[in-house]
């Protein structure tokens, strides 16, 4: 197999998440996209783990998984606050921080 | 004899069953991907990063990760979907198709992420030129739990505690904000 299998692949995964974050207007699916950018990163870490032959990369992707649920549920928790506040979670109509 | 082991090391040392699977599942994470950030339906879009985070699960087993793929079915698949499908419930004002879904400069986002595809390819091809990924052996694959486990109570025992404040902390937090009053 190649080594820049797992690394191309990821790549993409990652512009396609970058995608999703500048495009989407709902505050849920830039969590979502967010999601697509750390799930590349972390096949990234596991493939650069296979190439050293390290079990470094297995633990550094375990961590990020875990940084991950605690980001998807703080998150969540401010989207819910600011739909409960404005009935909308459309992120082009939170401009109060403009300056 | 398998399939697997008739096509294992057919080719000069390319396992080509390990290949025809990374690009068989590769293509379909691509797609449902594209679904994600492309879908018009909040839930649709749920569903299909279902399908890339199972096939991300898929390739960690195909790179000998089986603890971290199995870690990311029970976390991703299982809880984190389970919160977003909470959170467009609580919080989506239009059942089915959304009408706009995307902000006004959303068209900014397409060359932003082929540039970014680019430089990454580019880099990525260059360093690893035609280098070839070594199989682990039987050995060094069985021993991965106990080697991860190894880490996480020798070295990495100061992150793993942090992780564990940042995780009591982001749960705190979460229900902080969360909650009415």
């Amino acid at each position: 197999m190649w080594a820049f299998n797992f690394l191309l692949l990821s790549a993409a995964l990652f512009s396609i998440g970058v995608f999703g974050v500048i495009a989407r207007r709902n505050a849920v699916m830039v969590l979502m996209s967010i999601e697509l950018i750390l799930n590349s990163v972390n096949l990234n870490l596991i493939a650069f783990a296979l190439m050293n032959n390290s079990i470094d990369g297995h633990v550094f992707a375990l961590f990020v998984i875990a940084v991950a649920a605690a980001e998807v549920g703080v998150g969540l928790a401010m989207v819910l606050m600011i739909y409960r506040n404005r009935r909308s979670i459309s992120l082009d109509e939170l401009s109060e921080m403009k300056g | 004899m398998t399939l697997a082991s008739l096509f294992a090391q057919a080719d000069g040392g390319v396992n080509v069953a390990q290949n025809v699977g990374f690009y068989i599942i590769a293509a379909g994470m691509l797609w449902a991907a594209f679904r994600v950030v492309s879908t018009k339906n909040v839930v649709h879009a749920a569903l299909w990063l279902v399908v890339v985070l199972g096939g991300i699960a898929a390739q960690y087993i195909l790179a000998a990760a089986e603890f971290v793929a199995i870690s990311q079915v029970l976390v991703y698949i299982g809880a984190v979907m389970v919160l977003f499908l909470f959170g467009i419930m609580l919080t989506r004002a239009t059942i089915g198709a959304d009408t706009d879904v995307f902000n006004k400069g959303w068209a900014v986002g397409i060359p932003v992420a082929l540039l970014v595809f680019g430089v990454l390819a580019y880099v990525t091809i260059d360093f690893t030129e035609d280098s070839l990924l070594v199989d682990p052996t039987e050995e060094q694959i069985a021993a991965t739990t106990t080697a991860i486990s190894d880490g996480y109570l020798g070295p990495y025992l100061v992150p793993l505690i942090a992780v564990s404040f940042v995780l009591l902390a982001a749960a705190i937090g979460a229900i902080v904000l969360a909650r009415k009053d």
